[in-house]
């Protein structure tokens, strides 16, 4: 495979690195994480050692100053095998390191990134409430100040790595508010007073990984945790988006990825009517059709990240929706065909197309669903 | 104590060689190329052997064309604290044969003063199990080939050796050159802290006539060709028939 993005000798070393882990110890393991809805303890040194669950954090917060293009490559690479895994990389970004990044103080910054630095440490965010998912300023849960703390009373639902995580983001209403505004965001860390974990929902897919119900009762958190300005926590959360979206497609791309190789590889072995089934022009040109789509969706989310890091932020966020949009239709129609390639094989537990085109779905729903993505993409197109 | 570890860069292992045209060789034109895989293990080593204390410094060094600064950066991205390229040849099918390589090396350790060689038995290239011993030989040093495992004792090495049928533990004398093979240790990954810190250490470049050494060939290829193209196999029902067509076949 031609790996044009990777341009310099450092990416190349770098995607063949997480490669090599990532065939070695998450392919083996794959199957039983799904099975069991359990990760593996050996899986977060794993990744801490690589530098990868702390990807993003700079060096001068003591981390190893990787880019929103190399988070998304180890996101692909480690996909391709495993798909829940592949949500401990950059594993503190979204509620933490890019947050922080655009919004924190000196202060703050010099407090959380050096614990992000660690490797040690997962954090989860808190949007999703039951009466409210793609439409954000519903919400609901409250922060009221007190003196120099706030209080916070109310409920999160979906909330992905809510049980495990050391800190949660919070988005909150502060103040009653319109499109979003009145929200605040807080950095609650876990264990706190007030903070009950519910029992993780249920899912046709990501298991591994798991969301719980977030109960916040009279829950103070000191006033030094709001990032960002008050009133300021949805548009932030926007802006945070547009650099969290393009790993949503990372991830989803490794999973197609990963599911045309299976498919590949077994239409080579498999024989009917005395030929290899990639041999009938039925099957090769669904892989090329497989292949393509995968193609595209490489080329533009690697597009989207050179834009991200490059500091451009014009036409970024509807970019950011087109990769996201993109690579997860590419994600859902490639391991559905690649089950169809397969054949009745497919369609048992033993074979990973199974378990990829389960776990492919959620990527059309979580971080805003394609009909949200392609919202935005007509807005940004609107005179 | 320095040690010093000769890395090559050659075809990848997972590349489907292809024999060029005229019979020459093999195209290497836009093929991916990684360092070679004992080499990696030898590197490995090197840095075990910083890591316990044994060791002080790990140069990698790396003769050839001056792409070859890759294979030393990710030498570098896995714990080596510095590199040499010597570059020798500007085509990327223009080997450098074993003695001039040998010849090159002995220089540079020489100049920096290593007290161990730890380099891989053969390159997956062209196969030759050379180098090693030729560096030992111009050296006057200690050889000690197909290392699984290695101790340094003092002294001396306790190397034991994957020969035909078994293995062998042999006491050298340093400084020493130990040729290293597949199962003496797993080499780590790369991690993104030493990628990017790999970018900041040092990387010197020399060329082969800093050296004076002549690297002109003094081989010639008559002849490459593609090994043939395997036969079908065949599934049998059951042991007797595998029996029969094995005798059928004459090959029992
Ligand atoms: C596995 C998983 C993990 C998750 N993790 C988290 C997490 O960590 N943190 C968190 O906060 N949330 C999380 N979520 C929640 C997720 O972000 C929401 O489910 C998602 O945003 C959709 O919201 P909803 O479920 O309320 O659907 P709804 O908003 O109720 O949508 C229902 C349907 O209506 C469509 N729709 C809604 N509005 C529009 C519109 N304006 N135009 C067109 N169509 C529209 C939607 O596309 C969808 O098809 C997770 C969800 C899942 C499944």
């Amino acid at each position: 495979m031609l790996e044009s993005f990777d341009q310099s000798e450092e990416l190349q070393m770098f995607r063949e690195a997480v490669r090599k882990m990532s065939e070695k110890e998450f392919a083996p393991i794959a199957a039983q994480i799904d099975d069991e809805d359990a990760m593996p303890d050996k899986v977060m040194p794993l990744l801490r050692d690589m530098g990868l669950v702390q990807l993003q954090v700079s060096e001068a917060y003591e981390g190893p100053g990787g880019t929103l293009l190399m988070n998304c490559i180890a996101k692909e690479e480690v996909a391709r095998h495993s798909f829940a895994v592949s949500h401990l990389v950059g594993a503190c970004d979204f509620a933490m390191v890019l947050p922080l990044r655009a919004f924190g103080t000196e202060e703050q910054r010099r407090h959380f990134l050096p614990q992000v630095a660690t490797g040690n440490i997962t954090a989860a965010i808190g949007l999703t409430e039951p009466g409210t998912g793609s439409d954000v300023s519903g919400i609901k849960t409250t922060a009221r100040r007190d003196g120099d703390h706030w209080v916070i009373n109310g409920q999160k639902t979906f909330i992905t790595k809510g049980d495990t995580a050391k800190f949660i983001n919070v988005i909150a209403r502060t103040s009653e508010g319109t499109r979003g505004g009145g929200l605040s965001s807080f950095l609650v860390e876990q264990r706190t007073p007030g903070l009950t974990i519910g029992g993780a929902v249920r899912k046709m897919g990501l298991r591994g990984i798991k969301s719980v119900d977030l109960f916040f009762d009279d829950l103070r958190v000191p006033a030094e945790n709001m990032i960002g300005a008050e009133g300021q926590g949805f548009k932030n959360t926007m802006h945070c988006l547009n650099y969290n979206r393009p790993t949503v497609a990372a991830s989803a791309l490794g999973l197609a990825q990963g599911a045309l190789d299976a498919a590949v590889a077994y239409a080579n072995e498999r024989e009917q009517f005395g030929q290899k089934v990639i041999q009938f022009q039925a099957i090769g040109h669904k892989l090329a059709e497989m292949r393509i789509q995968i193609e595209a969706a490489r080329a533009l989310l690697y597009r989207v990240c050179a834009l991200a890091d490059s500091g451009a932020t014009n036409g970024l966020a509807e970019m950011a929706s087109c990769a996201k949009a993109f690579a997860s239709n590419t994600a859902m129609q490639v391991t559905t065909e690649a089950v169809q390639v397969f054949g009745g094989a497919g369609y048992l537990c033993d074979n990973p197309v199974e378990r990829m085109m389960r776990d492919a779905k959620v990527t059309q729903i979580y971080e805003g669903t394609t009909e949200i993505q392609k919202l935005i993409i007509a807005r940004s197109m609107v005179a | 104590m320095k040690v010093l570890v000769p890395v090559k860069r050659v075809i990848d292992y997972n590349v489907k060689v292809r024999v060029k045209s005229d019979g020459s060789g093999v195209d290497l034109a836009n093929v991916k190329m990684s360092m070679n895989p004992f080499d990696e293990i030898a590197v490995e080593e090197a840095i075990r052997l910083k890591e316990a204390g044994t060791a002080d410094e790990v140069i990698a060094v790396s003769i050839g064309v001056k792409q070859a600064q890759e294979t030393l950066r990710t030498a570098l991205a896995m714990g080596a604290d510095r590199a040499i390229l010597v570059v020798a040849a500007d085509d990327v099918h223009q080997d450098i044969e074993p003695l001039a390589v040998a010849k090159i090396l002995a220089k540079v350790v020489e100049e920096e003063g290593a007290g161990l060689v730890l380099a891989g038995k053969q390159a997956i290239d062209n196969d030759m199990n050379a180098t090693g011993q030729m560096l030992s030989a111009l050296l006057g040093w200690s050889q000690a080939t197909f290392a699984s495992d290695l101790k340094i004792e003092g002294e001396h090495a306790v190397v034991t050796r994957e020969v035909d049928g078994g293995l062998q533990t042999i006491k050298v004398k340093m400084p020493a050159i130990v040729t290293v093979d597949l199962r003496l240790n797993e080499p780590r990954y790369a991690s993104l802290p030493n990628i990017m810190k790999a970018k900041k250490k040092p990387l010197d470049e020399k060329t082969a006539a800093d050296y004076g050494i002549d690297v002109s060939p003094r081989l010639e290829v008559v002849k490459t060709s593609e090994p043939e193209t395997r036969q079908a196999g065949e599934i049998v029902p059951d042991v007797d028939t595998l029996v029969a067509k094995l005798k059928e076949k004459g090959i029992i």
